[in-house]
């Protein structure tokens, strides 16, 4: 045998001890080039959906969470006030030079109709402003200096130090306030941070309220899907094909068609409520209400999202082997014991993946919510489609909550991979 | 006796039946008895219901008919957890979420031992198959052949005194199963448990086994130990699937004793051992070990016939001649390759013998 085959093969080196090819260029470079033409034709194969989801997702995020923090009227309807106002130490009312600047201000805002907006934005919160900007803004031409007096009289809100402290604070062109909305606080007349009135807190309840009903929805997922997805995974392919096409034929119907059949099993007059007045189990004017409320929600939900859990927990329990429990009760486990110490743990990675899927669904859940919830029933996010329908302070209500939601996603999907690691989850 | 002082189980099938749909039986009618710390083996082609008689011993099928009794105990009733019989699966059902040592420890720990005690015999356990390092591991960390040993060690932690093997070698190379087959074999002699071991492979069957029983369709064929499964076969079926044989079809044209003469189909008579033949007239197969065949044998040789070689396969030990002999041009004979051996060639023709004993008139079966 020759010196040459006994040697294992190795690239020659170049005199720095680098692996080379045989025309000596290095060895990782020749290695990064070859494969360079490949991940070039991968790049252009997966461009058009790049640029769609530039396009039709990542831009309308940002341009949402922007949004959702601008706050230009008075910096840019009233810039003259801006600016005169910086100096302004925020007691009592402003000096004269920052009237002046309000007057300027007024008389350009009335010549472009644009004074209108900037009544309207600080009427929202100091109701009565808006007729104190525009009667003065009709007036404005006939006004002389000075200016504070003039104004004054003109209107007594003028002279009302909370306005002014207003207008001084919303010169920022950024602001947190639909955030501190979105969590039922408000900036009060001082401009320190306070919590809303109890009649107007509605937000935190709404995001609780999406929170636990999500989890309680993807427990039920869990305690119905489990069953079934070992069902699905261990009976005889006839029986096993046949279940399958009775989980997936209603995930298959229309989310419309399915909400209302449960509106018709479950309303006062519905065919539960039917059936259990004519078994005598509830008296007919005792119907219960399990329709426009949180079990309807609940109800409707749990149904069409359970598939989202079987799937995963089918396509892991699958994979199985069948000796796996044979060999746990053969060394003496009882089922249970079996089952709880080697079957579940395995069919972890599907039930994590289920759990996440129904979770995430749940918690940005819109249609059912608004068809059978009723008031008690509805999650955030028809908060959210309610406020997207109204002004623009609204519209940049909806924004910030939409952002919120997308952290809280955000949170809980890292959370979730801290605990399990999505690396390991089995989606189907 | 064994080392270690236990004691192997006694088994026993008694009109035992296996029907899966209700129309036809699996197992036919099996009456079988293990001795104490016998190794036993179920050989079998797949369908032949080996593994079903192994499912039923383990408490994971239910037995239709018939009682399966442990010690003497009938254990029909009982259910898996309860009969306390080791199993190594065909595929070693390792949990994969679990290291080596949890998975050793999980039978000991089902009958709340103590945390020590458990660590010894797991330590002890792991020894035995001489993997003692490879206790933190997980499964997927190990080899085909490590997981095997992980497998067996697992199935004996506990001192169980009837082990199931179901085709436990199954997945591995050749000569990783050689080795395997040693190493249980010792085992199983160390221990003294009873071992009941099933398998498609008989030279696995024939190198581990104290005693083989060969299944077809459900009902053995043959039970014996290795050496008179290959000298004596009972039937066809056996001395086909143990070993090589030469198949010779022909009809019985008498009968003196322990032997008879048969005339072959394509001409020529021969005397063989009469162990399967009906009678005077009844169509017969005789079966022909290759190396019990002699080329060119001496004059006093009872039953000689003319054969053309077609084939010489050089095998380094013996040279495997392939012939056409009485019509049958799948006739081998194995030449052992001693100093001086015969001269062949292909294509020449040249007379084979053999003695009276070596030829076995069996059942008949179809030569097609």
């Amino acid at each position: 045998m020759t010196q040459a085959t006994m040697d294992q093969p190795a690239a020659p080196e170049n005199g720095d001890g680098e692996l080379t090819t045989a025309d000596g260029t290095p060895l990782a470079v020749s290695l990064r080039r070859s494969h360079a033409q490949a991940r070039r034709r991968a790049f252009f194969l997966v461009l058009p959906l790049l640029a769609f989801l530039l396009i039709t997702f990542l831009a309308p995020i940002a341009t949402m969470m922007t949004r959702s923090v601008q706050n230009y009227e008075v910096a840019d309807y009233l810039p003259h006030t801006t600016e005169a106002i910086d100096g302004w130490d925020g007691t009592g009312i402003p000096d004269e030079a920052v009237f002046a600047a309000m007057a300027e201000d007024v008389r350009i805002g009335a010549e472009n109709r644009t004074i209108g907006r900037v009544a309207a934005r600080i009427n929202r919160e100091i109701p009565g402003v808006r007729s104190q900007m525009m009667g003065t803004a009709r007036h404005i031409d006939e006004m002389t200096p000075p200016w504070k007096e003039a104004f004054i009289a003109e209107d007594e809100g003028w002279a009302n130090p909370e306005f002014w402290r207003l207008v001084k604070r919303e010169t920022r062109t950024l602001t947190p306030i639909y955030y501190l909305l979105s969590f039922d606080f408000e900036y009060d007349s001082h401009g320190s941070i306070v919590e809303r009135p109890e009649e107007y807190q509605v937000y935190r309840l709404m995001f609780v309220r999406t929170a636990w009903m999500s989890l309680l929805i993807t427990t039920l997922c869990i305690v119905l899907g489990y069953p079934v997805a070992y069902m699905l995974a261990n009976l005889p392919l006839r029986y096993s094909n046949l279940l399958m096409i009775l989980v997936l034929l209603p995930f298959w119907t229309s989310l419309l068609v399915r909400t209302s059949a449960w509106i018709v099993l479950l309303q006062q007059q519905g065919v539960v409520n039917d059936t259990l007045v004519w078994l005598g189990i509830i008296a007919d004017d005792g119907r219960m209400r399990m329709i426009y409320n949180q079990i309807g929600t609940i109800v409707a939900m749990t149904h069409i999202l359970l598939p989202f859990m079987i799937l995963p927990l089918y396509s892991v329990m699958k994979t199985i082997p069948k000796s796996y429990m044979r060999a746990a009760r053969s060394m003496g486990a009882s089922p249970l014991r079996g089952f709880v110490s080697v079957y579940m743990p395995l069919t972890v990675p599907g039930l994590a993946a289920g759990v996440l899927l129904v979770f995430i669904l749940a918690i940005g859940y819109y249609i059912t919510p608004a068809l059978v919830g009723g008031d008690t029933g509805i999650f955030i996010s028809n908060m959210i489609a309610r406020s997207m329908q109204g002004s623009t302070a609204e519209l940049k209500l909806a924004l910030a909550l939409s952002t919120i939601l997308l952290v809280a996603v955000l949170i809980f999907y890292w959370l979730f991979n801290k605990l399990v690691g999505v690396d390991r989850l089995k989606f189907g | 006796m064994s080392e270690s002082g236990q004691v192997g189980a006694s088994v026993a099938f008694d009109g035992v039946q296996k029907s899966y749909d209700g129309k036809t039986l699996v197992v036919r009618d099996l009456n079988l008895e293990i001795e104490p710390g016998e190794f036993v083996t179920m050989l079998g082609p797949s369908g032949s219901g080996k593994t079903t008689v192994l499912m039923m011993l383990a408490g994971f099928e239910p037995v239709t008919h018939g009682e399966i009794r442990l010690d003497g105990n009938p254990i029909n009733a009982l259910p898996p957890e309860k009969r306390g019989i080791g199993m190594v699966f065909q595929n070693y059902a390792l949990f994969p979420h679990m290291t080596v040592q949890e998975n050793l420890a999980f039978p000991l720990k089902v009958r709340h031992m103590g945390r020590e005690d458990i660590a010894k015999r797991v330590q002890r356990a792991l020894e035995m198959v001489e993997m003692p390092e490879f206790g933190s591991r997980r499964p997927g960390q190990l080899s085909g052949g490590q997981q095997q040993r992980v497998a067996v060690a697992r199935a004996l932690v506990f001192e169980p005194n009837l082990v199931l093997m179901d085709e436990p070698l199954g997945a591995l190379d050749k000569q990783l199963r050689e080795q395997m087959q040693y190493e249980i074999k010792r085992i199983h002699e160390n221990l003294g448990v009873t071992v009941v071991y099933v398998t498609h492979d008989q030279t696995e069957a024939l190198t581990m086994s104290d005693r083989v029983a060969v299944f077809k369709d459900g009902i053995i064929q043959q039970l014996s130990t290795p050496s008179d499964l290959y000298e004596h076969p009972q039937n066809s079926f056996v001395a086909q699937f143990i070993g090589e044989n030469n198949k010779l079809s022909g009809k019985v044209t008498e009968v003196s004793g322990e032997t008879c003469r048969v005339d072959l189909d394509n001409g020529g008579s021969v005397t063989a051992a009469a162990i399967n033949v009906e009678g005077k007239g009844a169509r017969t197969t005789l079966s022909l070990r290759p190396e019990r065949i002699e080329l060119d044998p001496a004059e006093d040789c009872p039953n000689v016939l003319d054969g053309k070689i077609d084939e010489l396969i050089y095998l380094g030990d013996h040279i495997r001649v392939r012939m056409s002999v009485a019509g049958n041009d799948e006739f081998i004979v194995k030449v052992p390759n001693r100093s001086g051996s015969l001269d062949l060639s292909e294509g020449t023709t040249t007379r084979v013998g053999w003695r009276t004993d070596d030829c076995r008139a069996l059942d008949p079966v179809d030569l097609a």
